[in-house]
């Protein structure tokens, strides 16, 4: 089959690789028809996701038809349309039970490695290096789905694939950084990124009640989305961000923030540049420049929201401003399975239409180029999708 | 009320040198130091440090050199009655929650036969009868090793403990206690293995080297034996496609 291979830092490619197969009892074996590029991946792209090997077969958020099932998966069959989870979870233990799917007890290969690095390891994730599973990833014409039992849903046939998708990872994802913040009538939520992410959470903290939201980026076409889909927004290229929040929120400022940027965050302030240089000298791992500044920016008694992805360590983080404002903070992978049903429900019911945020659309084959134009916000770029099946 | 339990790991004696060898060190410390205050020459520094050494070692009874090695003169243990004599060899202990009943997991560790599936590198157990096992262990690099076994507490659904029969290539004992976690929380596995490396002290000190390889074995048996009682299944990424050469190859 085609695949997307992650080659070293800045090299993806497509190769002809081996199909995948059944290995135990709880997997499946999907065709996929959609599957995506996320901006997560861009950190793999730029190497500063440890412990990708050469070769891995990268991407996680894909859905298609299921080919084949395992000996013990019975509530799957052939032909079954179904979206998959980016985290792989068993279904059984502890953690899953009480709905916290992305921390897992069963489901990472590679246990002992991540909890080395983050004392217990949370779940096994699609293409996502081998601290998190070593899985094979979707962004290829077929995928290995282990414990599909739970890790495959099965969604509406009058739904498309570009409806359904994001149902994978970015929904979800944007559904519970709004959820995250507590949201009650009259509240104000300040998000800063305005990608994939930042577009569903902006959207889901308005269907979760949110009297304002505003966004923060530099991108015009970003920003542009963000206010068609409600929100007031501030270029921090051209106005200072703390100074605009206090104005706009009557000198309050926003109830909760939302850090939809993660370790990759671009800046203009001094900070900024202190995080490239510390970064590369190794003194940090992430740069938590948007972090900081929503910590600074957030009021009093509110919450800090992280759906950006946080690998290693950061450095000088304003936990006295966190203190002192007794702030709360939510983080963590997304509980995708915990959602599926729900944000169906709301794609259905016509409150939202997911397919909104997607720019590109573009064959398999066309991948090594998407990564480029995406990472450098080339050609308009917000959202790739990728068909494998069709010509380059 | 019952006092707080406070945790308390198991400890080793800081004793590790038997009474004639400290009685030994004293004499030759005093004897170093006097005979080296009685030359005064370019080596009485070198010999005034060894003797104090050599008394210190005599009065505490401590060898951090024994420690390294752990080797223990302290303690004399009848090997005839223990597998592995009392605080020598390799000690490994961990602990694992599992989200089943105990009888599950009780059952699962009574029959023996089940456990080279959670066991890398155990290639079969096999029952001999009276409460034995034959045990094959094929080590990473191909070395086998095989040991006859016995279980000498079997309660159930709360401890099964076992221990090596006498001409092991490894000597060993162990024990698996089951204790009810929290409400909600499952079953408590606690595994407490010893065993005597082969070799040795040198090869004991090499093993330290290479750090906790026996904590990380304990570690993982843990982990699979969690993933098959509440799966039924162990997480592998093993034998999946990827772009490698080899497997683009096959």
């Amino acid at each position: 089959m085609r695949a997307v291979t992650w080659q070293g830092t800045g090299k993806i490619q497509v190769d002809n690789v081996p199909d995948p197969q059944i290995i135990n009892p709880h997997d499946s074996i999907v065709q996929i028809t959609t599957t995506c590029i996320c901006g997560s991946d861009l950190h793999m792209y730029d190497g500063y996701i440890p412990t990708m090997e050469r070769g891995d077969i990268v991407g996680h958020e894909f859905m298609g038809r299921i080919v084949e099932v395992g000996s013990e998966v019975k509530n799957l069959k052939v032909g079954d349309r179904v979206v998959v989870p980016f985290t792989i979870a068993c279904g059984e233990c502890f953690y899953c039970k009480l709905g916290l799917w992305s921390l897992c007890d069963n489901s990472n290969p590679n246990a002992a490695a991540a909890e080395a690095m983050y004392g217990y390891s949370p779940a096994g994730l699609f293409g996502y290096s081998h601290l998190f599973g070593g899985y094979a990833g979707g962004q290829a014409e077929y995928a290995r789905v282990p414990f599909s039992n739970v890790g495959c849903f099965k969604v509406p046939d009058e739904l498309t694939d570009e409806q359904t998708i994001f149902l994978t990872d970015i929904f979800p994802t944007g559904y519970m950084a709004a959820e995250n913040c507590n949201i009650h009538s009259g509240d104000t939520v300040a998000v800063w990124g305005c990608g994939p992410v930042a577009q569903f959470a902006i959207r889901s903290a308005y269907l979760l009640g949110a009297e304002r939201v505003i966004a923060i980026d530099r991108i015009p076409e970003r920003l542009e989305m963000a206010r068609k889909g409600g929100a007031e927004v501030i270029n921090y290229e051209q106005m200072d961000v703390p100074d605009a929040l206090r104005e706009m929120t009557g000198g309050r400022g926003p109830d909760s923030v939302i850090d939809a940027v993660g370790m990759e965050a671009h800046g203009t302030e001094l900070d900024y540049w202190y995080d490239r240089i510390a970064q590369q000298i190794r003194l940090e791992t992430d740069r938590p420049t948007a972090l900081r500044q929503a910590i600074q920016a957030c009021r009093k008694g509110g919450t800090v929201s992280m759906p950006g992805v946080y690998g290693g360590f950061i450095d000088k983080l304003p936990m006295g401003a966190a203190f002192n404002k007794g702030l709360t903070f939510k983080m963590g992978q997304t509980h995708v399975h915990k959602y599926l049903a729900p944000l169906t429900e709301h794609i259905q019911q016509g409150r939202i239409d997911p397919s909104f945020v997607i720019t590109h659309e573009v064959p398999l084959d066309r991948a090594p180029e998407m990564y480029k134009t995406f990472r450098d916000k080339q050609d308009g770029c917000i959202k790739v999708v990728l068909k494998p099946g069709t010509s380059a | 009320m019952e006092a707080p339990q406070l945790y308390d790991p198991p400890q080793r004696s800081a004793i590790n040198i038997g009474q004639e060898e400290r009685t030994f060190s004293l004499i030759g410390g005093i004897g170093l130091i006097t005979f080296a205050l009685w030359r005064r020459s370019a080596i009485s520094i070198p010999m005034l440090l060894t003797g104090f050494g050599l008394i210190y070692r005599g009065m505490t009874g401590n060898s951090s050199l024994y420690g390294a090695l752990d080797r223990n003169t302290a303690v004399k243990s009848n090997p005839a009655n223990v597998s592995v004599p009392h605080q020598q060899g390799v000690h490994v202990e961990r602990a694992v929650t599992v989200n089943r009943p105990v009888e599950d997991l009780y059952n699962f560790w009574h029959d023996p036969v089940n456990l080279p599936q959670v066991m890398g590198y155990v290639d079969s157990i096999q029952p001999i009868g009276n409460n034995q096992t034959h045990w094959t262990v094929k080590l990473p690099g191909g070395a086998k090793v095989e040991f006859d076994s016995e279980v000498y507490t079997d309660t159930p659904n709360e401890v099964i403990s076992w221990r090596s029969l006498p001409g092991s290539q490894v000597e060993n004992a162990g024990s698996v206690r089951f204790r009810p976690a929290p409400v909600g929380r499952g079953t408590e596995v606690h595994l407490n293995v010893d065993f005597v490396p082969p070799g040795g002290p040198l090869a004991q000190a090499l093993l330290k080297l290479f750090g906790d390889v026996p904590n990380q074995y304990i570690a993982q048996y843990l982990r699979d034996f969690k993933q098959m009682m509440e799966t039924g299944e162990k997480a592998t990424n093993k034998s999946q496609s990827s772009g490698r050469k080899e497997a683009v190859q096959q």
